[in-house]
């Protein structure tokens, strides 16, 4: 308990320090961009797999339980929409997102510690932390919103395919249950969710492999741990965020 | 110059250094030499703040490290070259990119300007035609030389080299050391080498601290280490049998 306090105390102070003035504006958005490459834009092919086969899996499912005859079929289609944009596009590309990405984060910036390349920052004269973390963190909190949106998008057509090719429902029908009762909110609540996962993937990736001790193992010990906490994380914060948006 | 002053350091329950006073003087290769283990590594990052001293004083021309705000420390730090053990290189920059890079962070030069200056550091080390190639691909010499040339790029005034021949052959190390002496006397820097590589003492040593078990335990330079009669400096220098008897 005290161990975990005193980790979390550790974790902030290296965000007050993450979140301090860039040397450099030209270089950081340089590198900032390089990042949104990095993290989100290779990002891109797992994402839409993955989106294309939760989509399908879920209208298949919805269907089997909305199989009462006197439940109207359009609201496969609905319901698949809805679990999507609540839940599976940002939560599962989450908790996808901190097992590729956390575990990239971690492992490069802990290769950077052991190979001595932080201390060759800090010699320069270069708030390392800074220098490091911060174009991780804000390209997360910017691209991966764009992830999930796209997510929706794949997984609505997943399920439409899994819906028409299946002999489920009419293709008209499952793009009346797409299209009923609208609500912009839940996107929005999607998005807000997903910029506080992208923080927690990226700051607390980059905790523990910024404060890597060791060698080579101490590098796969430090991303392993990476990708378990950021889970945790997630699903807490998903938890708290929901109780404050949604009840 | 730099002074360091009575400077301790523990780790956990483990005093490395106890006390270590000494003068490095500008202009020199300043060595700092002993056994595996007797803190030579702690002391080269005490001095550059990367490791904070339990007491001591460290002055670089006058100005006390912990004295300085922090906006000061990181601009004396911009005065200092590095050369790690391992070299340190980016891994994820060319060599043109490493070595451009505190000239990035920190001047306006155009991009004309870096690319003059990245060459002339590359010529100053003796290696061409290696700018658009990765750290991976270079041999432990050539990495070397591409540290040193980064660390010089923006013309230090102190340069801190960690073991710069380590895990070379006789011939490279020589050629690095000579590198470093002659970069040092150039530009009248204040460099401090760690070594446990007795061709390098005879061969730039000038100014040179034996430290033994975390104490400063003798020092001077290459002409009179070898007429020393420290019983620790004379097992350190002359380790093998052989040499023990020549020296007898
Ligand atoms: N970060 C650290 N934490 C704990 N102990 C350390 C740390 N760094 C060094 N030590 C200990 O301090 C002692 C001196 O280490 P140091 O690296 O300074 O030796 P060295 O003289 O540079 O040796 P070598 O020639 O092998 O590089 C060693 O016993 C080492 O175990
Ligand atoms: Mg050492």
């Amino acid at each position: 308990m005290i161990q975990g306090l005193k980790m979390f105390g550790k974790y902030l102070s290296l965000l007050g320090n993450v979140f301090s003035r860039p040397e450099n504006k030209k270089v950081y958005f340089r590198r900032i961009l390089d990042e949104m490459v990095k993290l989100g834009v290779n990002s891109l092919t797992i994402v839409s797999i993955i989106s294309l086969f939760m989509g399908a899996v879920v209208t298949i499912q919805t269907g089997l339980q909305l199989s009462n005859p006197f439940i109207p079929k359009y609201l496969i289609g609905f319901a698949t929409r809805e679990s999507l944009v609540l839940e599976f596009s940002p939560t599962m590309i989450a908790l996808i997102l901190a097992g590729k990405v956390g575990s990239s984060i971690a492992s490069e910036i802990g290769t950077m510690r052991v190979s001595e390349q932080i201390d060759a920052l800090e010699i320069m004269g270069i708030n390392s932390s800074a220098f490091i973390i911060q174009p991780k963190i804000i390209a997360s909190v910017l691209f991966f919103p764009i992830l999930v949106v796209i997510s929706m998008a794949i997984g609505m057509f997943g399920g439409f395919l899994a819906a028409t090719l299946g002999g489920i429902i009419s293709k008209a029908e499952f793009l009346q249950g797409l299209l009923y009762w609208f609500q912009p909110f839940y996107i929005f609540y999607a998005i807000v969710k997903t910029v506080f996962f992208a923080f927690a993937i990226s700051s607390v990736s980059s905790f523990f492999g910024y404060y890597t001790a060791g060698g080579a193992i101490a590098v796969g010990k430090s991303s392993t741990k990476a990708v378990v906490y950021s889970c945790i994380v997630i699903l807490i914060v998903n938890f708290v965020i929901t109780q404050l948006m949604l009840s | 110059m730099i002074k360091v002053e009575k400077i301790n350091k523990s780790f956990a329950d483990k005093h490395v250094l106890k006390d270590v006073s000494f003068s490095f003087e500008a202009g020199k290769t300043n060595l700092v030499i002993g056994a595996s283990g007797s803190g030579k590594t702690t002391l080269i990052k005490c001095m550059v703040g990367l490791h904070t001293p339990d007491s001591g004083k460290i002055i670089f021309d006058g100005a006390t490290f912990e004295d300085l705000v922090k906006k000061d420390k990181r601009e004396l730090r911009q005065q200092i070259g590095m050369l790690f053990q391992g070299g340190a290189l980016f891994d994820y920059l060319t060599v043109e990119q490493n070595i451009a890079f505190p000239l990035s962070m920190f001047t306006n030069m155009s991009e004309e300007e870096k690319k003059d200056r990245v060459n002339f550091c590359l010529n100053r080390v003796n290696l061409n035609n290696v700018n658009n190639l990765f750290p991976a691909e270079l041999s432990g010499g050539m990495i070397k030389r591409v540290a040193i040339a980064r660390a010089i790029s923006m013309n230090p005034k102190y340069l801190f080299c960690d073991e710069p021949n380590s895990g070379l052959d006789p011939q490279t190390s020589i050629i690095i050391d000579n590198l470093i002496q002659e970069i040092t006397q150039e530009y009248n820097i204040t460099t401090v080498v760690n070594t446990h590589d007795m061709n390098s003492v005879v061969e730039i040593g000038d100014n040179i601290a034996f430290i033994n078990k975390g104490k400063l335990a003798w020092q001077g330079n290459k002409d009179s280490i070898i007429s020393s009669d420290s019983p620790e400096l004379n097992d350190f220098v002359f380790a093998s049998q052989l040499l023990k008897k020549l020296k007898q």
